[in-house]
């Protein structure tokens, strides 16, 4: 199997990486870079444990290949925070207590993340809608949806 | 037995090809062992479970004209391939004209599986539970192919052959779906039914169209278009054909979903039995049509 030799943008830092073919963007990020904040869930693009943001837009990384990536701008959870502080929905999601296993929780704050960027003060019906794709089986989702909301009305 | 919960994808092949004429001869030379792919978000999930093995993966974005989506006031709406469904529910142009495909693409999966999933992904992928091919189908559809003879068009209506099986011969690459000026005055409803109210794949899909027609008998037409309950995406002509001849009732929609449910050939599965989803095919065929001719009257 071909490798193929990318540059990509992670977290604003450029890098040089051979992927194979069947690498998925989620197996470069955790195996080749090291960024194992981005879970491996499903596997299946159901779970959104694995989402991070393709060019902007979330995706679910395990459903992307590494190749595909070739050019393009890739923030993972590791590159919400700035060096001394948090994003606000990171620190929303301590606040609440949105945040127990922690598993989907990296998922949970891209998908928060790409909704304020896109719609800054989103209903909870449309938090809901967002964050569908995100399973959680230990919050029950009232805190996570109660940490959007509490970043919403700022 | 050991089940492996995270599979890894086996071994391919990337290959993407510059020019629509070197993805179909790359496609038509390797007919068997390449498979063109958009967003990948079927195809993965089968090679996972080990139903496909090709040797390569051809990777169709990016080629002339398949990232376009544009309404033309006379002709009509064209959805490059490569649009993904988050596109098409933002588009002005859909929700101005066709609200009823931004309808159907916001019921599927997630919005992070939106980003790569697309209309035309959806068409070729041939499952008879695609949430966007009713809608494609009732507004009259019409796919742009490039072969390895050319560019061709082929009505949607005589697409499918079966699960997974569609008329593209080796070579071809579908490059985008278009959708004629929508009836004036139409109004439409996808009504899905899932395991759970969002992102689920659907147990029965029931889309429904309808305008006025004063050349009917009824003066209306009611387009239908019903999702996992047939080896194929199914319009019941049926349903459509007494909808159009006979006065618009609540007793004549009673009849036409019941007529709607009789055309269904649908299979028991992990979803749902075959008997419920005919049942269902009945109800919410009754309940879309009431709801459109609500809109219409």
């Amino acid at each position: 199997m071909a490798f193929h030799k990318i540059s990509v943008t992670i977290n604003g830092e450029l890098e040089q990486v051979a992927v194979p073919s069947n690498m998925t963007l989620m197996r470069m990020l955790r195996e080749s870079l090291a960024l194992t904040g981005t879970k491996n869930g499903c596997s299946a693009g159901e779970c959104g444990a694995c989402t991070a943001l393709l060019n902007g837009e979330p995706v679910n990384s395990c459903m992307v290949l590494a190749v595909e990536c070739d050019g393009a701008e890739i923030i993972t959870v590791e590159g919400l925070a700035g060096d001394k502080q948090l994003d606000p929905i990171q620190e929303a999601m301590i606040q609440e207590g949105g945040v127990q296993c922690g598993f989907c929780t990296p998922g949970v704050l891209i998908s928060s993340y790409a909704l304020l960027k896109r719609n800054p003060h989103p209903s909870e019906n449309e938090i809901r809608e967002a964050l569908v794709g995100n399973l959680c089986r230990c919050t029950g989702y009232v805190r996570i949806i109660e940490s959007v909301k509490a970043v919403a009305r700022r | 037995m050991t089940i492996n919960t995270h599979p890894a994808l086996p071994e391919f092949e990337y290959f993407r090809p510059e020019t629509l004429v070197e993805a179909s001869e790359f496609l038509a030379r390797y007919h068997g062992e390449a498979r063109p792919f958009l967003g990948g978000t079927d195809v993965f999930v089968r090679m996972r479970d080990g139903f496909l093995a090709p040797k390569f993966l051809v990777d169709v974005k990016n080629l002339d004209g398949t990232n376009d989506l544009y309404f033309e006031p006379q002709a009509g709406l064209t959805l490059g391939a490569a649009v993904n469904m988050n596109r098409v529910i933002a588009s002005p142009e859909v929700q101005a004209h066709y609200p009823l495909l931004a309808e159907a693409c916001r019921s599927v999966a997630s919005y992070q599986l939106r980003t790569r999933a697309t209309v035309v992904g959806n068409i070729c992928n041939a499952s008879p539970a695609g949430d966007t091919i009713g809608a494609c189908l009732t507004f009259d559809g019409v796919l742009n192919i490039h072969g390895v003879s050319g560019p061709r068009q082929e009505p949607l209506a005589a697409f499918f052959l079966g699960p997974g099986k569609t008329t593209l011969k080796p070579g071809d690459v579908v490059t985008a779906i278009h959708l004629p000026l929508p009836p004036e005055g139409c109004a439409g409803t996808y009504l899905k039914l899932g395991r759970n109210k969002l992102s689920d794949l659907s147990i029965v899909g029931v889309t429904a169209l309808g305008y006025p027609d004063p050349s009917r008998p009824s003066g209306y037409r009611f387009r239908l278009a019903l999702a996992s309950v047939a080896p194929v995406p199914l319009v019941p002509a049926q349903a459509e054909t007494y909808l159009a001849n006979d006065t618009i009732t609540p007793e004549s929609i009673r009849e036409a979903a019941r007529l709607a449910a009789e055309d269904c050939s649908p299979i028991d599965d992990v979803r749902g039995s075959a008997r419920y989803r005919k049942q269902m095919v009945r109800n919410l065929s009754a309940r879309a049509l009431t709801e459109v001719w609500e809109r219409l009257k």
